[in-house]
């Protein structure tokens, strides 16, 4: 039976006009100690949020985790407790991350404690001291958590993926073993953080209820006692995929499998970049796109497909990514590829590009429409070399391309013969299936 | 008495109401200050309110919602959004279910034709039951099965602190409801409980007021007028004896384990309740915290902490029975007996020896962030005020909130410590399978 409701035929109203994208007021400063500030003003909440972006590419990968672990453990003048509670005093707080390229401390808090916050932040950049019974907690907590990463399948398809694509290049393991953070020291920490955590080429933004220019004068007078000296320490480029049999990951009793598709990209700043995103699109970068309207929307096959261009300071890649039933395996790789194929080698419908560049030109407003969403942007982009000027060029480049460019880009970048396949799930139950598509070679996690 | 404080601040969100002559009831919140709008519809049913035999079913028709409506043609909605610059999305609680978008403000009107839409009639086809079925399935596997500490604690502890059906049950469902439901149950489920009287619209963000309620009556006036089911009394009584389980996750590396125990209604007694939303945060909230400092960086017992009110995270958007939550993963051969003995001890100490100079006012400092952070995003703000009307027709509470939580004293948090007694906890432990 079918409760179906009857079709009426109401019109789908159209859209009113668009509103022109609006950068807000910024200032930006170097300091004499090299550090580059941007502030940018949106004050719709008493609140200011707090990016500090360093360069830290070949970072010895147990040590970096560790002093992202342990940076905020303590000062000459603040226990980890202290600090904590100071922060906390002025609604705020602060937090430490670290990937391939960078070494990012983070943090909000209300708009008042601004000067406080920066204090703080200059107390832990030229003082931390990593105390030894702190820094010994925090390398267990590590170890635990990578062993629970290492548990977690999305975890483990995405180190298979990076291993597969960057072979030796610093970006390949981006994740230490258990044993390397254990036998990393306070000394060996207090060392690098002398090496590595310095003004030159850092950019720190803050974004919030300020006024521009007064928010530099603020982190000029908190950070200008930050020296040192940075050391280039440039990254190779990002070497370019070699497609190959299809990796197949064993993880035995799995109930899904989970597909890794890794394809060509481009950075920000290259001519095809604004087409690649749209294709990008249209195959599997939103929900209303083929991929995801095919292997869930018809087939029911999996949750929650996504494909994402992702950008790294050495080189970007196009990533997509599905956890589909163990059953379906393979016939969710033949409707991957195929979609990709589909792609490449016809030229995408007007009304689906106008589609995508639609929600592409919406998110970018979206995303520019919060303290932490502008925060994360700006940041991003200064850690690329970019500045939030980048937000309109870019608009202006998704507006303008073509049915023919995004046909171009993808018959480039997305044709199935440039992927790279890596597939994490019971060997056993899915390798017979995988490999009537592709040649398979099987490995165990 | 405490030192300097920061000043609270406080956000002055504008609020307009109205219900419209089907019961619709509109909150509207114009803010200018960027080009995009957030809309809510939620709805008065969640998980609590799905039949027996029908576990999960709140959640399947949430994406049965999806699926086409009176004008719109499976895939449609996702379309309609995207296309016009958007993201959308919606999920199932405990006492609601919410669907939403956010949009440049220039798509208003497409965003109310979409959600009266499906508010006048979903396509509920036995095609797009079966399909939903299987994506809820992938779901599930994705969140639960597949993956250690799957639906820990959200899903494991309720049946240790409750009886009845309705509150103790497993909200995601077990596949065989899930295979088992049909169009007709999903028929009957959207008459009774998607009714126009059961459902709350918020739109927050670029709206001009006198547009946006003509737009509203134009789009939502004639959703047929159905009028709310009474929601039944889901009460339960309090624990008088302390409750423990555990099981064992085979995906799982390390032990864990979640405490609860029962606070005050939120609803009818939020000044009793807010206490322990500050409790909470006192406990766990980062290394200055009681719990952090003294069972991560002291005793090392644990790795990492977290603490809350209720099963989903959010303090302001529950019913009652609900609880205060702690969860804590433990390090390898970890004593899950001493963390908890140790918890009950850092209570007992704060029932008896009160805070420490400064301690509340830092954390209700931090707690204001949080608040004004979430509000922020426009759609933040058209969720919260949307179940702050369903739930106690009060929305201009939000602008409320950070002043009421730094008015919280002392005392109050203290003597919300003091309930926090072994008997009335419900406890229930991990036990790592899958360590290496």
């Amino acid at each position: 039976m079918s409760a179906t409701v009857e079709t009426g035929t109401r019109p789908l109203p159209a859209l009113g006009p668009n509103r022109r994208l609006k950068l807000p007021k910024q200032a930006e400063r170097t300091l004499g100690n090299g550090l580059t500030v941007i502030a940018v003003r949106r004050s719709a909440i008493p609140l200011v949020e707090l990016r500090l972006w360093m360069p830290f590419g070949r970072t010895h990968l147990a040590r970096g985790g560790m002093l992202a672990q342990t940076l905020l453990s303590g000062t000459e003048t603040h226990t980890a407790t202290q600090l904590a509670a100071e922060l906390q005093k002025v609604g705020g707080g602060l937090s430490a991350g670290i990937d391939p390229d960078r070494l990012m401390l983070s943090g909000a808090g209300l708009v008042t404690g601004l000067d406080r916050m920066l204090e703080l932040l200059a107390d832990v950049l030229t003082g931390a001291t990593y105390p030894a019974d702190w820094v010994e907690t925090e390398r267990d907590r590590l170890v635990d958590r990578i062993q629970v990463a290492q548990s977690q399948p999305a975890h483990l398809a995405r180190t298979a993926l990076l291993k597969r694509i960057y072979g030796r290049h610093p970006y390949a393991v981006q994740t230490p073993e258990p044993d390397q953070v254990r036998a990393v020291k306070p000394p060996v920490l207090r060392r690098l953080h002398a090496e590595r955590v310095h003004p030159a080429g850092a950019v720190l933004v803050l974004v919030g209820d300020v006024q521009p220019e007064r928010a530099l004068d603020a982190a000029e007078r908190a950070l200008s006692g930050w020296t040192g000296e940075g050391q280039p320490a440039e990254l190779p480029p990002a070497p370019p995929l070699e497609p190959g049999p299809l990796l197949l990951v064993d993880r035995p009793g799995s109930v899904q499998s989970s597909l890794r598709i890794a394809l060509p990209a481009v950075p920000r700043t290259h001519p095809d970049h604004a087409a690649l995103q749209l294709a990008n699109l249209v195959f599997g970068g939103y929900f209303s796109s083929r991929w995801v309207e095919n292997i869930r929307e018809d087939k029911g096959y999996t949750y929650g497909p996504h494909s994402l261009v992702e950008h790294s300071v050495a080189g970007s890649v196009l990533v997509a990514a599905a956890e589909v039933a163990t059953e379906v395996t393979a016939p969710a790789l033949l409707e991957t590829m195929y979609e990709l194929g589909r792609l490449a080698a016809l030229p995408p419908k007007p009304d689906e590009l106008e589609q995508a560049r639609q929600y592409a030109l919406g998110t970018l407003q979206l995303g520019a429409s919060t303290q932490a969403g502008l925060a994360s942007l700006t940041s991003a982009y200064a850690g690329n070399g970019l500045r939030l000027d980048f937000l309109a060029e870019h608009a202006a480049r998704l507006a303008a391309a073509t049915v023919d460019d995004v046909a171009a880009a993808a018959a480039r970048y997305l044709a199935p013969a440039l992927a790279v396949t890596v597939v994490l799930g019971d060997a056993e139950r899915v390798a017979d299936s995988l490999a009537t598509l592709t040649p398979v070679r099987t490995e165990s996690t | 008495m405490p030192t300097r404080r920061a000043r609270i601040p406080a956000t002055k969100y504008p609020v307009e109401r109205f219900t419209l002559d089907n019961g619709l009831r509109v909150v509207l919140t114009p803010d200018r200050s960027a080009p995009v709008i957030g809309v809510a519809v939620v709805y008065d049913v969640g998980i609590r309110s799905e039949p027996e035999g029908r576990t999960g079913f709140a959640h399947l028709f949430e994406h049965l919602m999806f699926q086409g409506s009176e004008n719109l043609e499976k895939l449609a909605h996702f379309r309609h959004v995207q296309g016009a610059g958007g993201t959308f999305n919606g999920s199932t609680h405990l006492d609601y279910t919410d669907y939403y978008e956010t949009l440049p403000s220039n798509a208003l009107e497409r965003a109310l034709f979409l959600e009266a839409d499906r508010m006048r009639g979903p396509r509920l086809t036995e095609e797009n039951l079966r399909n939903q079925v299987d994506v809820v399935k992938e779901e599930i596997r994705v969140n639960v099965l597949n993956r250690p500490y799957g639906g820990f604690p959200w899903l494991t502890l309720p049946p240790v602190m409750f009886d009845t059906f309705p509150n103790a049950h497993d909200g995601y469902g077990s596949f065989d409801d899930l295979e088992s439901a049909t169009v007709g149950d999903a028929a009957d489920f959207f008459r009774r409980y998607y009714a126009s009287g059961n459902a709350v619209l918020a739109v927050s963000g670029d709206v001009d007021v006198a547009e946006a309620t003509a737009l509203i009556e134009r789009h939502f006036g004639d959703v047929p007028a159905r009028p709310a089911p009474d929601r039944p009394d889901f009460a339960e009584p309090d624990l008088t004896a302390e409750r423990r389980t555990s099981y064992t996750d085979q995906l799982a590396p390390l032990p864990a384990v979640a405490g609860a125990w029962r606070v005050p209604d939120p609803v009818t007694d939020f000044a009793g309740y807010l206490p322990y939303v500050v409790l909470a945060e006192v406990l766990t909230d980062g290394d200055a915290s009681r719990l952090v400092e003294r069972l991560v960086q002291r005793d090392r017992s644990v790795t990492s902490l977290g603490g809350y009110l209720g099963f989903m995270g959010d303090p302001f958007d529950v019913r009652d029975p609900t609880a205060l939550l702690l969860q804590a993963h433990l390090p390898p051969g970890g004593d899950v007996d001493k963390v908890l003995r140790t918890v009950d001890e850092e209570l007992d100490r704060l029932a008896t020896d009160g805070l420490t100079e400064g301690e509340l006012a830092r954390t209700q400092a931090r707690m204001a962030t949080h608040l004004l952070r979430d509000t922020d995003a426009v759609l933040g703000r058209a969720l919260r005020m949307a179940v702050l009307e369903q739930q106690r027709g009060e929305p201009g509470l939000l602008n409320e909130l950070p002043r009421l939580v730094g008015e919280v004293t002392d005392e109050q948090v203290r003597a919300a410590a003091a309930t926090l007694r072994p008997e009335r906890r419900a406890s229930i432990e991990v036990i790592a399978g899958g360590a290496r």
